[in-house]
């Protein structure tokens, strides 16, 4: 991951700022390079929250092994965010549904929301990032 | 109102460039302040000088370069991002600069809005 000293605009703005990851892990590079954003933001000291929604419920499942595609398993670096002060992790509880999932399924504790709750949450926000 | 554009996608097989530079020009037009525009993804090429689309096709990357020339718009390209697909300083076009992604953030610190393009 890139360097994650402290990082300040000079500022001393703090805005909430949402990440909504939409995209299976693997298959395309959004989940991955989407991950770096997130890392960098957090570094920045801003309130940022995770939102994983349709096919981004994947990226938080358990049991991912990439060897048979040869992609690095970038899945560590989910249950490492906690380190970076990034404890606010959302799921859709229609996304997991339509997929057959529960929250056992996932690698991280997240708190499960409905569309209603999802919706009042995004609105909630000052930046709306989509990977 | 300041707008802070990503643009996500690379130039030609997606639409998302296209309509990151007519929004752009639009906000431009009615008043509004564009002051960076960050590429990610596959987005960094946009930035390259290398590219010779048809006659008859539009520039993407030059009509970028102009944008920027003429209402001083910071063209920032991810170095991680570039790095993984290639892209390097030598190959910029004019306006287009390479750095990290603290300038993406800053755009959503500092602007009143940050518009994604891409899928």
């Amino acid at each position: 991951m890139s360097d994650m000293d402290e990082m300040d605009d000079g500022s001393g703005i703090v805005k909430k700022f949402m990440f909504l990851n939409r995209k299976a892990p693997h298959g395309t590079v959004y989940a991955l390079e989407g991950l770096e954003v997130v890392l960098i933001t957090a570094a920045f000291d801003q309130d940022v929250s995770m939102v994983f929604t349709d096919d981004g419920v994947y990226q938080l499942m358990k049991g991912i092994d990439t060897k048979g595609i040869e992609v690095k398993d970038f899945s560590k670096t989910y249950r490492a965010l906690e380190g970076y002060d990034i404890e606010k992790l959302y799921v859709d509880q229609v996304s997991l549904d339509a997929r057959g999932l529960t929250e056992d399924d996932l690698i991280v504790d997240v708190t499960v929301l409905s569309n209603d709750e999802m919706a009042n949450l995004m609105a909630e926000q000052d930046v709306v990032i989509s990977f | 109102m300041q707008f802070g554009i990503l643009v996500n996608e690379g130039p030609y097989n997606h639409q998302a460039s296209d309509s990151a530079y007519l929004f752009a020009r639009s906000a431009i037009e009615k008043g509004h302040k564009v002051p960076r525009i960050f590429f990610y993804h596959d987005g960094v090429n946009n930035s390259t000088r290398l590219g010779e689309p048809p006659q008859d096709d539009r520039n993407i990357t030059t009509r970028w370069s102009k944008l920027a020339e003429e209402h001083g718009i910071d063209l920032v390209v991810c170095v991680a991002a570039a790095l993984r697909r290639g892209v390097k300083d030598e190959l910029l076009a004019p306006g287009f600069r390479i750095s990290g992604l603290g300038q993406l953030v800053e755009m959503g610190i500092q602007y009143d809005r940050l518009v994604t393009f891409g899928d």
